[in-house]
């Protein structure tokens, strides 16, 4: 069977940026070739990871606030299934980091992803988490998360606008419906820009 | 101030003083300072240390304190300098006045000055295997010195004091323990969803009782102090929306008035006025935010988006005259960066509307509550005097029975002309801190009324002053305090006066209310449950990146 281009419903295809990159998975999966059988079980279980993503709560700064803006009334993250925000990382599906990361914390966040339960996802919320941001020439923070752990999306802004962070969530989501589970999984290991040193 | 500098003089005759300033400076060595310390306290009651701050003059390492008397109002301040650069030492004033124990390890862990007689010295930032003290002048920022580490900290339950021998004066390294060993620690932090931020506390319990909380900070300590020391004027101005993001406004008007205080500009009247109603916008959006967050870790749920509810009002009245949600980037050295959009009056005026009948719902929702009553009357006490001890400031100050509203005290801005009310209760307790940010939610919605009346009647559209490209400061110092949602936020502003086109600033320091805050932490929930130091911390409410900066 033919795998086509993931979809989210009232957005056209066109209207999301970075498509090369979702069209290249795309690619890869049909020249692969899709068992039917796998590939349709592989589209239910898509559309249900990709509808159910529970968020864990890991704000360390401003960016905090506007994802709590984004539970509340207004934008009302339960309209794309992400409002049970969880506490624990074993109960989360993925992590939006909202704030700078210091030195000091990038242990705990590296601890905290490893917790997590596969598949899991990281979004870079915000500016501190991409570069650092306007604190890139500090003397303790960590210059993008990537240096850590692994990142899925990237959401610039300071801190990102609610809409924006629905922007990356469905981004996230569309990353989602085009994995392959079942049959030899394509999600490999992830690469990293920076690999820590043994001690 | 003659007066007052004579009865200085008195106290100690070494004292050097200087009135030539905007507070009078007084100079003394360390060896009389403990002591004048103390007299100050008890003689002429300089109860309230506002500020501590740690500065390195390259030849000499010190500490500026800034006194303030809490009847009076005066503020002095005073210098203590050593020589000594490869082993500082200062004596602690941490048992004078309390809220010197965390400042003096701040200091200790920028500049490295060790504190006689400081209980706890220990590091407070940064982590304990940091090489070098970062906000020294000559700190080696080689970053293979201080890599980004991924192992996990070691819990480091060792601590320090240096004893100074009365008699013969030599000074000897005395090792103390934080925790004994029979003792039952927990963990919480810094990933827990009622910290508010990652703040982490180890707590010490007996049974259900806490003992002792030792607060472990600066997982979000991003040395802004220090990036301030890099940068003009203008570009130092976005970090203090990014300490306090729940009084973004507030903090950049706090440090736009220090520099325009030391330049000698004067504000049009217009946009101090505005200036003046997006500080009250932020305050109501912060109490709110502070209400929302409050109910929420009692488990009212639903309380919560009532709050949040209210607070995407002020949302957009930001949105729409600064052009984003939170971190404004609105008040500029002069003025504000553009004029307010054409129907800001009316969003204001349908804002203090909406959300002053909306208040009588969250009493009804939450404040009658049997529950959240039994859970906030009568826990978390701090007196008045723990309150002054621990330089208390704001609503959690206020709620001690402490007068301690800058607006009133020390009116800054325009805010002698306004008609309004400091309020002030006596409980003391997690209650009380909750009632007096909702009442002052009403005093802030009479001030904007009051605002609005005044800035119609304003002609012209005049909303900054002319200011020179190049932002020169002449040397010296100069100390800025308003009172932010949280409390009292000071601005420490130090020039070395350096001719060069491109001026930076020699040092740049906080005073921020909520790392203060902290200091009440152990003291409140001492003797109270352990579910309960969830309910006082979001009571005190702190916002961790104040703390950290």
């Amino acid at each position: 069977m033919e795998v086509k281009a993931p979809k989210i419903k009232s957005m056209r295809h066109e209207d999301f940026k970075d498509n090369e990159y979702i069209d290249q998975l795309v690619a890869e999966l049909n020249a692969g070739g899709v068992n039917v059988v796998v590939g349709k079980l592989d589209q239910l279980l898509n559309w249900s990871r990709s509808n159910s993503l529970w968020p864990f709560c890991f704000g360390t700064s401003c960016c905090a606030i506007e994802f709590m803006c984004l539970g509340a009334a207004r934008y009302d993250m339960a309209r794309f299934g992400a409002e049970v925000a969880r506490n624990s990382p074993r109960q989360a599906d993925y992590i939006m980091c909202q704030g700078t990361i210091t030195y000091r914390m990038a242990p705990v966040l590296k601890r905290l992803y490893e917790q997590m339960a596969e598949p899991k996802y990281v979004i870079a919320c915000g500016a501190c988490t991409i570069s650092g941001g306007p604190f890139k020439n500090s003397y303790c923070v960590v210059k993008g998360i990537d240096e850590i752990i692994p990142v899925d999306v990237y959401l610039p802004g300071c801190p990102p606008r609610p809409e924006a962070m629905f922007y990356a969530l469905m981004q996230l989501q569309r990353k989602i419906k085009v994995t392959k589970f079942f049959g030899g999984a394509n999600r490999k290991e992830k690469p990293m820009r920076y690999v820590p040193e043994e001690k | 101030m003659a007066d007052l500098q004579s009865r200085i003089s008195a106290l100690c005759e070494q004292a050097q003083i200087d009135n030539s300033g905007e507070f009078l400076l007084v100079t003394v060595d360390d060896a009389h300072w403990h002591e004048f310390a103390r007299k100050l306290k008890e003689q002429l009651h300089f109860d309230y240390l506002t500020a501590l701050v740690g500065v390195d003059w390259k030849d000499s390492l010190g500490v500026v304190y800034y006194l303030t008397n809490s009847d009076t109002h005066e503020i002095i301040h005073i210098k203590v300098a050593t020589t000594n650069r490869d082993c500082p030492m200062l004596h602690s004033v941490s048992d004078i006045w309390a809220v010197a124990n965390f400042q003096e390890r701040e200091v200790f862990d920028f500049y490295g000055i060790i504190f006689i007689n400081h209980p706890d010295m220990r590091r407070f930032f940064l982590r304990n295997d940091w090489v070098g003290h970062p906000l020294r002048k000559d700190y080696d920022d080689n970053p293979e010195l201080n890599p980004v580490r991924l192992e996990d900290e070691v819990n480091e339950d060792d601590s320090c004091r240096w004893e100074e021998d009365p008699e013969t004066g030599k000074v000897t390294k005395v090792d103390t323990k934080v925790f004994e060993d029979d003792e039952y620690v927990i963990n919480v932090g810094p990933q827990h969803p009622s910290t508010h931020g990652v703040m982490r506390y180890r707590v010490s319990l007996d049974g259900e009782i806490v003992k002792k909380v030792d607060v472990v900070s600066g997982y979000i300590h991003r040395g802004i102090e220090k990036m301030c020391e890099s940068l003009m004027y203008p570009q130092t101005l976005l970090y203090t929306e990014r300490m306090d993001y729940m009084a973004a406004h507030i903090n950049r008007h706090c440090l736009c008035m220090c520099i325009e205080k030391a330049l000698g500009i004067e504000v049009p009247r217009r946009a101090e006025l505005i200036r003046l109603m997006m500080d009250e916008l932020m305050r109501i959006s912060s109490h709110l935010l502070s209400y929302g967050c409050l109910t929420m870790d009692q488990g009212a749920t639903t309380a919560f988006f009532y709050g949040f509810r209210e607070r995407e009002l002020i949302y957009d009245i930001f949105d729409r005259t600064c052009g984003a949600r939170m971190s404004m980037s609105y008040a500029t050295i002069g003025g504000v960066v553009a004029d307010v959009h054409p129907d800001f009056i009316k969003d204001v005026r349908n804002a203090c509307d909406v959300i002053e009948k909306n208040l009588k719902e969250y009493h009804q929702l939450f404040t009658g509550n049997v529950i959240a009553r039994n859970r906030m009357i009568g826990v978390g006490l701090l007196s008045r005097e723990q309150a002054l001890d621990y330089a208390i400031t704001g609503p959690s100050g206020r709620a001690s029975g402490v007068n301690c509203d800058v607006r009133k005290t020390n009116p800054y801005s325009l805010y002698e002309e306004f008609d309004f009310e400091e309020v002030t209760r006596t409980e003391g307790d997690s209650m009380a801190r909750y009632l007096v940010r909702m009442d002052e939610i009403v005093q802030s919605i009479k001030i904007l009324r009051q605002a609005c009346e005044k800035l119609e009647a304003i002609e012209g559209n005049e909303f900054c002053a002319k200011v020179p490209k190049m932002i020169k400061l002449p040397a010296g110092h100069w100390y800025q305090q308003v009172e932010a949602s949280r409390g009292a936020f000071g601005v420490y502003l130090e020039s070395d006066g350096d001719p060069k086109p491109f001026q930076k600033p020699y040092r740049m320091h906080f005073q921020s209310p909520c790392f203060n805050l902290i200091g009440i932490v152990d003291l409140t929930c001492r003797d109270n449950m352990i579910a309960d130091l969830i309910t006082i911390t979001a009571s005190i409410d702190f916002v961790i990146p104040d703390i950290d900066r």
